[in-house]
């Protein structure tokens, strides 16, 4: 009796972990089901590489959608990946231990606010500043950028620091052994034996910024143009899916779903190189 | 090329890497007392407990605090024993295999899904697959699917950091292995669990793109959980988006901040306690 139900709940654990995978397989189902007969039907290359984006008359082209995606999440990453790694360095390099501590939770609570109130900041605070010192609609690439660059700085902090601790401390000490100042060491031992784990960290953090849609939709303009500068209006393949999602029907609602499978394919392209990079230190380490 | 002397480029290490840190920690002040200063002031016991009224323009957002309550509260019932129970048998019943790789996998892909994702599937796969309309249900299946990683990971993480020993002394008294589980192992890993619950539950009241494509907007009081609902992030979108009320999406807007900042301090103060009481 007892073996046998402890065989009863090996089964039913082992059901239930298949639970997380099944649900990953059901939505990459149902998101390709929906969008890429549609791609098919439409021509791959019409509906990645044309302009035209208009639902009325069936036109159906992302390439601004695309344009505007990957430059908001590289000014994203200009802004945050270098910021957050300063940040990481200093936390873990330079504060003591318990600062750090209380430190790194604290902006971790970044994380923790929600992406709407984020785009609300945007739009009230940084969007007039914009529009008046630099010029244009205020609600632009540029703005999408920069908060998107803030949203992503808790996820590059606390991986790039989980990876900085990981570096033996015997490499520091020896490096400062021979006489190297604190930045000779981070520049020269540090920040080359956790060299992998921070190119994840900002990795992670653009597949963070290029999947963003709250924030994004209310600071960056959604106009459907092909940026020319970071002060235009632009919008995202997040944008474009939730802006229009509430009342698309047939082929319209086909290729916003087709629009997610793009961003789907973005994202676990990116995730895919951050988890290999993830593996390397930890089998370096 | 001229060589600058090490200790100045030390100290210009020093004033950039630590200007940095101050900036990030100004913008995140800067945030919080913005909505705070801005919307303390509307927080009146007739917002929080009044009906809204044309819309929102008037007053309170009684019927989204609630459904911020009830939508987090349900995916947390769903998720909870999905996660508590996948880690277990990750940690406790099998070795590192294939299958434990594939799952983890898995578990790291869905985690790095963005929520509009999660919100178009919850959408054509609860909505309108399985017919359930815009509901609180959908919304927090929807929800629950997008946590499910968090505690999976924040479990596995407390399980295995129970000692060995526990469990030792548990099987030399003859437990079997579920005895040991449910006794010895998820009462000492109880606290970390606890913490990536909280932590599931701040993300899910701010979250808004996978909510509003799957339990709607609402701006009535749900009386089942096949009701559509307005979470307080879907309806401070809505006010703040369409430019209904500037004072009361404030208003919302400080509501939201507070739940979120206690439910994070607590699961933070709960990993605190955890780590000093296994220091100890």
């Amino acid at each position: 009796m007892k073996s046998l139900s402890e065989k009863g709940v090996r089964r039913i654990l082992m059901a239930v972990a298949f639970s997380a995978i099944s649900a990953l397989l059901l939505i990459t189902l149902f998101i390709i089901n929906e969008g890429v007969p549609f791609i098919f039907k439409y021509g791959v290359g019409n509906f990645l590489f044309s302009s035209d984006w208009h639902p009325q008359q069936m036109k159906f082209g992302i390439f601004p959608m695309i344009t505007a995606s990957l430059w908001v999440t590289f000014g994203a990453m200009l802004l945050g990946a270098p910021l957050g790694v300063a940040v990481a360095l200093f936390l873990s390099e330079y504060v003591p231990r318990p600062i750090m501590r209380i430190i790194k939770p604290t902006i971790e609570l970044l994380a923790a606010i929600p992406s709407v109130v984020y785009g609300f900041i945007g739009v009230i605070v940084l969007a007039p500043l914009i529009r008046n010192y630099l010029g244009g609609p205020g609600l632009s690439l540029l703005s999408g950028s920069i908060i998107l660059g803030i949203m992503i700085l808790p996820t590059v902090i606390s991986i790039s620091i989980d990876s900085i601790l990981a570096v033996p401390q015997s490499y520091r000490e020896g490096s400062l052994a021979l006489g190297a100042t604190t930045w000779q060491t981070i520049n020269m031992v540090t920040v080359k034996a956790s060299k992998s784990g921070i190119i994840a960290s900002i990795i992670l953090g653009l597949g963070r910024a290029i999947g963003e849609t709250m924030a994004v939709i209310m600071v960056a303009g959604n106009s459907v143009n092909m940026p020319h500068s970071a002060l235009d209006s632009v919008r995202t393949l997040t944008a474009n899916i939730a802006l229009e999602m509430s009342y698309a029907t047939g082929l319209h609602r086909q290729a916003l779903f087709a629009t997610g499978v793009v961003l789907f394919v973005g994202i676990i392209i990116l995730n895919s190189i951050a988890s290999i990079a993830l593996r390397k230190r930890m089998v370096k380490g | 090329m001229m060589r600058l002397n090490p200790r100045y480029v030390q100290r210009g290490a020093v004033f950039v890497l630590g200007g940095a840190t101050v900036l990030t920690l100004l913008i995140l002040i800067f945030i919080i007392f913005f909505i705070l200063e801005k919307g303390l002031p509307v927080l009146t016991l007739n917002f929080l407990t009044g009906n809204p009224e044309d819309l929102g323009r008037k007053g309170g957002i009684f019927p989204a605090i609630i459904g911020s309550i009830i939508l987090p509260l349900l995916a947390i019932l769903i998720a909870t024993p999905l996660g508590i129970f996948t880690s277990v048998y990750l940690s406790e019943y099998t070795r590192e295999s294939k299958l434990t790789r594939l799952i983890r996998f898995g578990t790291d892909c869905l985690a790095g899904i963005p929520s509009i994702i999660f919100g178009l599937f919850g959408y054509i796969f609860f909505v309108i697959t399985l017919e359930m309309g815009w509901s609180i249900l959908s919304g927090a299946l929807t929800l629950a699917v997008m946590i499910l990683p968090t505690i999976i990971r924040t479990s596995e993480e407390a399980i295995r950091a129970v000692p060995k020993t526990y469990r030792e002394v548990s099987f030399s008294l003859g437990a079997t292995g579920w005895q040991t589980v449910k006794k010895v192992i998820l009462p000492n890993a109880l606290p970390g669990i606890v913490t990536g619950i909280m932590l599931s539950i701040g993300r899910s009241i701010g979250e808004t793109a996978a909510v509003i494509f799957t339990a709607g907007s609402s701006l009535r009081l749900p009386t089942s959980i096949f009701d559509s609902t307005r979470t307080m992030a879907v309806h401070f979108y809505i006010l703040a988006r369409e430019g209904i009320s500037q004072e009361n999406a404030y208003g919302t807007a400080a509501t939201l901040i507070i739940a979120v900042l206690l439910v994070n301090l607590t699961a933070y103060w709960l990993m605190n306690r955890f780590i000093a009481k296994r220091r100890s």
